[in-house]
C-alpha cells in the first residue's frame, strides 16, 4: 500500500493515457463499423468476405501488430498511434460482424412497417434500424471495451506507457505492489467502460426498460 | 525494410539451430498445445457438466469475468511469486504455462457450457424418454450438438495462447516471442518484425487447420444454414411444404380408406 | 394395461399439478388424455415413463408397479413422441429412427433393416433416409418420431401432442396414418391433445381433464358427447356435439331411392327433372347438373361439386351431412368402392336417428366393465 500511495500521481496520468489509447480506438471502431456492419447486412454477398476479413485480423497476436503498425503506416516504433491503429483494427474486426447481426434483428415486420410509413434510406437506418440494433451492438461493444483495457497493457512492451507499465516496471524491479497495483487499475477501467457503456444503452433505449417491467410484474 | 525482413526469413541462419526459427516454431505450438490441453482437461468436464445439470452457472460468469483481468500482469506476478520457489529451467516454463491455462479456461468453458445450454429441450427430453441414461445423453446428444461451439471455443483458446506465449517470453519463456521481445530490448527491429510475421502466419495457419477440423467432425445437419433456412422456409411457405409432403408421401391415396365415415367431397 | 391408481403430483411450491388421478388405460386402444392447458395432462403422461416422478399413488404396466422398475430399462420399453418430435438433428433420419434399438445394442445390419421398415411403414420415402431432421417438413418429422418410438417394438405409446406443430391438412393426414398404423400394430397408446376434436376422432376412450389436475369424465368419445358429466365438460366437448355424435352411429339400412344418372358426354336434353347425378363409366358419382340451364352435352365443367359423399357402411353424421350439402337435397350414397347405390333425404336421416336407441346406455355398461373407475358415476 505504501508503494501506490507514493504513487498517485503516477498511476492517474498512466491511466489517464490507457483511457485514450482504449477508448478512442473503440470510438473510431464503432464509427467504421457501423457503415461496414450496415454493409454487409445490405448486400449480402458482402457478409461473408466482411466476416472472414475481421477474422483474420483478429487472429493476429497483438505485440505482433503492435511491432508491424510501423511498417504499414509508416510512424516511428515508439508511436502511440501504433497502438491507437492496431486496437482500432481489434475493435473493427470484432464489431462488424456485432453491427451485422444487430441489424439483422430487427424484426421484419418493423422494417416493413416503417417503410409503408414512409421511412427511407438514411433516416430509416438512424430512426429505426439503428436504435432497435443498440442492445446488441452495446453487447459487442462491451466486450471489445474489456479486451482493449487488457490488450493496451501490452503496448508497455513495445515502451508506450500506460498502466501496463506499472506491470513491467513492478516485474523488472520485483515490486509486487506496482504490478498488483497495476492489474486493480486495469480491471476497475474495464469495469468502468463497462458500466459506461451499459448507462449509454439505457439511455437510448427507454423502451427495454419498460418492458423489463412489466415482465417482472407478471 | 520489408526487404530485409524477408530476407531475414529467407536466410538459412535464421531457420537453423537450436534457438533457430523452426525450434522456436515448434517450441510455440508445444506451448500452445501443453496449454489447450490442460485446460480444456479442467474446462470440458466442468463445462459438460454445468450444461447438463444446470448447475453451477455462477462459474462460467466468474470465468468469464476474469478476462478483465490484464494477462500480462497476471503473468508477472506469477513469475515473481512461482519462479523462486521451482529449481532449473521450469522456472521460467512453469508460471507461464499456468498463467495460459488460466486465460484459455474461460473461452473453452463458455464455448462447451453455451453449446450444451443451446441443445433444444425437446431434443434432450427425448433422448431422456427413449431411456438414454446421463451419460448416454451427454455422449450420444449433447456433445454432438454442441460441437459447433466447443470447437469455436477451442478456436479461440488457441489464438489468445498463441498471442499470450508470444508476450510471455518476457518472463523468459521459449518460442517466437523471443524475437520480438530480444528484437525489441536490442533494437533490432528485423528480427523483431520477422518474428511478428511468422506468429501471425502461425496463428491464422492454426485457426484454419481448427476451422477444417470443425467441418469435417461437425454433423452436417447441425450447419446452422441449412437448420434455420428450412425451418423459416417450412414456416413461412405454409402450404407448399405441405404440397411438398404430400408429393414425396403419396398421401391422399392412404387416407381414403382409413376413415369410413370420412366424407368426401364429390371427386373433382 | 396401464393402471393410474390415485396418482397425485404436487410441486414443491404446493402446485398441484394432478390430483389423485385414477383411470386405466385398456391394452391394444388409444387412451386419450384431454383438456385445457394446466390440466396435467402432458405431467399424467410424463409420469408414465417417470420423466415426472409422482408424489403419491402408484402407476402399473401390466400390473407391475413401475416405480419399482429401472428408469432407463422403463423408458426403452414404452414408444416416446413428443411435440415437435424432439428428433436428434445431428444424426440422420434412418439413425434417429435406430436409436432405441441400438441403446438396446442389436447388431447393426438388425437395426438398419428395421429402421427402412418403419420408414415407409408410417409413409416416408426411402430416400429421406439419409436426409437430417432440417432438412424435413414439420409433418415429415412427426413422422420420423413416430417410426422412432416404434423402432423396438414395444407394446406401449406414450403421445405427446405430437401432431399439434402441424398446419390443419398435414395434422389431419397425421391423423389418419396413425389411425391406420394402429389398425395394424394394436399399441395401447396413451395420447395427450388439447384438441377435443383430435381427441374424439382417435380416442377409444377419452378422459377429459380439468385445470389442478383433476379427471372431469372418461369414457368413450360418443357417451362422451351424448352425456357430459357437468357443464365443464359440456362446454370443453363444444358446440354442436349431438351433430358430432352422430360419427359414432352406424348407419342402419337407409332407405335408398334409385337416382336416374347420365355420364360427362351425354345429352340432358329432355329430361325433366330439376336436378340429375353425373356419374362416371364406373358408375362412381362425379356432380350434379341441372338440365333446365344446359344444352347438349354435359361437360365436367358444367358439374356442381359442392356435396358430399357418403358410404353406404359408414356413420349416420356422413349420410345426414350429404343430404344436407346436395344441391338436390338428395344425398349421395356409395358402396365400399365408391358406386353409386341410391340417394337419401334428409327427412328420412332424421327419422332413422329419431328411431334409433340412444346409443349411451348399452355403451356405458360396456365401459364400466372394461375398468374404468367408479370416477365418473361419483362426479355424476
Amino acid at each position: 500500500m505504501t508503494w501506490v500511495n507514493d504513487h498517485w500521481g503516477d498511476i492517474f496520468t498512466l491511466a489517464r493515457s490507457h483511457v485514450w489509447l482504449a477508448g478512442i480506438p473503440l470510438v473510431l471502431g464503432l464509427l467504421i463499423a457501423l457503415p461496414l456492419g450496415w454493409a454487409a447486412r445490405r448486400w449480402s454477398r458482402l457478409y461473408p468476405v466482411l466476416i472472414s476479413a475481421s477474422g483474420l485480423l483478429y487472429t493476429i497476436p497483438s505485440l505482433a501488430l503492435f511491432v508491424l503498425m510501423p511498417i504499414i503506416l509508416g510512424t516511428k516504433v515508439l508511436d502511440p498511434v501504433n497502438v491507437v491503429v492496431a486496437m482500432t483494427v481489434y475493435t473493427v474486426a470484432l464489431l462488424v460482424r456485432t453491427v451485422a447481426d444487430g441489424l439483422s434483428s430487427v424484426p421484419d415486420h418493423v422494417l416493413q412497417a416503417a417503410r409503408a410509413m414512409g421511412y427511407r434510406g438514411f433516416r430509416r437506418f438512424f430512426g429505426v434500424e439503428l436504435p432497435l440494433a443498440v442492445p446488441v451492438i452495446a453487447a459487442g461493444l462491451r466486450v471489445a471495451a474489456v479486451s482493449n483495457v487488457s490488450i493496451v497493457s501490452v503496448a508497455s512492451l513495445i515502451g508506450v506507457a500506460q498502466l501496463g507499465n506499472l506491470l513491467t516496471d513492478g516485474y523488472d524491479r520485483f515490486i509486487t505492489a506496482e504490478i498488483v497495483a497495476g492489474i486493480v487499475a486495469c480491471v476497475v477501467l474495464a469495469l468502468v467502460f463497462d458500466g459506461l457503456i451499459l448507462l449509454g444503452q439505457r439511455l437510448l433505449t427507454p423502451w427495454l426498460r419498460v418492458r423489463g417491467a412489466a415482465g417482472a410484474r407478471s | 525494410m520489408i526487404a530485409a525482413i524477408l530476407e531475414w526469413l529467407r536466410s538459412s541462419d535464421t531457420w537453423s539451430g537450436d534457438s533457430g526459427l523452426g525450434a522456436r516454431i515448434i517450441e510455440h505450438l508445444w506451448y500452445s498445445l501443453l496449454a489447450v490441453a490442460l485446460a480444456s482437461l479442467i474446462a470440458i468436464p466442468l463445462g459438460l457438466w454445468v450444461g447438463h445439470t444446470g448447475r453451477a452457472r455462477w462459474l462460467v460468469s466468474v470465468a468469464n469475468s476474469l478476462r478483465a483481468v490484464p494477462t500480462l500482469g497476471l503473468l508477472f506476478a506469477m513469475a515473481l511469486w512461482l519462479g523462486p520457489k521451482i529449481q532449473s529451467d521450469l522456472a521460467f516454463l512453469i508460471p507461464s504455462i499456468i498463467v495460459l491455462v488460466i486465460l484459455v479456461i474461460p473461452p473453452i468453458l463458455s464455448g462447451v457450457y453455451a453449446g450444451v445450454e443451446a441443445v433444444d429441450p425437446a431434443t434432450r427430453d427425448a433422448a431422456r424418454g427413449m431411456g438414454m441414461r446421463g451419460l448416454e445423453v451427454v455422449r450420444q446428444v449433447e456433445i454432438p450438438n454442441a460441437l459447433p461451439l466447443i470447437l469455436s471455443g477451442l478456436r479461440s483458446a488457441f489464438l489468445q495462447v498463441i498471442a499470450t506465449a508470444t508476450v510471455a517470453a518476457y518472463i523468459g519463456l521459449g518460442g517466437l516471442g523471443r524475437y520480438l521481445i530480444d528484437g525489441i530490448k536490442t533494437g533490432d527491429y528485423v528480427s523483431t518484425a520477422g518474428g511478428a510475421v511468422v506468429v501471425s502466419v502461425l496463428a491464422l495457419l492454426v485457426d484454419g487447420l481448427l476451422a477444417l477440423v470443425q467441418r469435417a467432425v461437425v454433423s452436417p445437419g447441425l450447419t446452422v444454414d441449412s437448420t434455420r433456412a428450412s425451418r423459416t422456409r417450412s414456416r413461412r411457405r405454409g402450404m407448399s411444404a405441405v404440397d411438398a409432403e404430400v408429393a414425396s408421401n403419396g398421401e391422399p391415396s392412404r387416407s381414403e380408406p382409413v376413415l369410413p365415415e370420412t366424407n368426401r367431397r364429390i371427386p373433382s | 394395461m396401464i393402471r393410474f391408481d390415485g396418482v397425485t403430483k404436487q410441486y414443491p411450491g404446493g402446485t398441484v399439478a394432478v390430483d389423485d388421478l385414477t383411470f386405466t388405460a385398456p391394452t391394444g386402444k388409444i387412451t386419450v388424455l384431454v383438456g385445457p392447458s394446466g390440466c396435467g395432462k402432458t405431467t399424467s403422461l410424463r409420469m408414465i415413463n417417470r420423466m415426472i416422478e409422482p408424489t403419491k399413488g402408484t402407476i402399473s404396466l401390466d400390473g407391475q408397479d413401475t416405480s419399482r422398475m429401472n428408469e432407463a430399462d422403463l423408458r426403452r420399453g414404452i414408444g416416446y413422441v413428443i411435440q415437435h418430435a424432439g428428433l436428434f438433428p445431428h444424426r440422420t433420419v434412418l439413425d434417429n429412427v435406430g436409436t432405441v434399438p441400438r441403446l438396446l445394442g442389436w447388431d447393426k445390419k438388425k437395426i438398419a433393416e428395421r429402421s427402412r421398415e418403419l420408414l415407409s411403414r408410417v409413409g416416408l420415402a426411402p430416400e429421406l433416409a439419409d436426409r437430417y431432421p432440417s432438412q424435413l417438413s414439420g409433418g415429415q418429422q412427426q413422422r420420423v418420431g413416430v417410426a422412432r418410438a416404434l423402432a423396438a417394438d414395444p407394446p406401449v405409446m406414450l403421445m405427446d401432442e405430437p401432431f399439434s406443430a402441424v398446419d390443419p391438412v398435414v395434422r389431419e393426414q397425421l391423423q389418419d396414418a396413425f389411425l391406420e398404423l394402429q389398425g395394424e400394430l394394436g399399441k395401447t397408446i396413451v395420447f395427450v391433445t388439447h384438441d377435443i376434436d383430435e381427441a374424439i376422432k382417435l380416442g377409444d376412450q377419452v378422459a377429459v381433464l380439468r385445470v389442478g389436475g383433476i379427471l372431469a369424465q372418461i369414457s368413450d368419445p360418443a357417451y362422451l358427447l351424448a352425456h357430459p358429466v357437468d357443464d365443464f365438460v359440456a362446454d370443453f366437448v363444444g358446440k354442436d356435439r349431438g351433430y358430432r355424435s352422430l360419427q359414432f352411429q352406424p348407419t342402419p339400412r337407409l332407405p335408398l331411392a334409385s337416382e336416374r344418372t347420365v355420364v360427362v358426354g351425354e345429352t340432358v336434353d329432355g329430361i325433366g327433372a330439376p336436378w340429375v347425378l353425373v356419374v362416371d363409366d364406373q358408375h362412381r358419382p362425379l356432380g350434379w347438373v341441372e338440365p333446365s340451364r344446359l344444352s347438349g352435352a354435359v361437360a365436367p365443367e358444367d358439374l356442381h361439386r359442392g356435396g358430399t359423399v357418403a358410404r353406404a357402411s359408414g356413420s349416420l353424421r356422413g349420410a345426414l351431412d350429404a343430404a344436407l350439402s346436395s344441391p338436390s337435397r338428395r344425398g349421395v350414397i356409395v358402396d365400399d368402392s365408391g358406386e353409386l347405390v341410391g340417394t337419401v333425404r334428409a327427412h328420412q336421416v332424421l327419422e332413422l336417428i329419431e328411431s334409433a336407441d340412444r346409443p349411451d346406455e348399452d355403451l356405458a355398461d360396456s365401459f364400466a366393465e372394461a375398468g374404468s373407475d367408479g370416477r365418473r358415476e361419483d362426479s355424476s
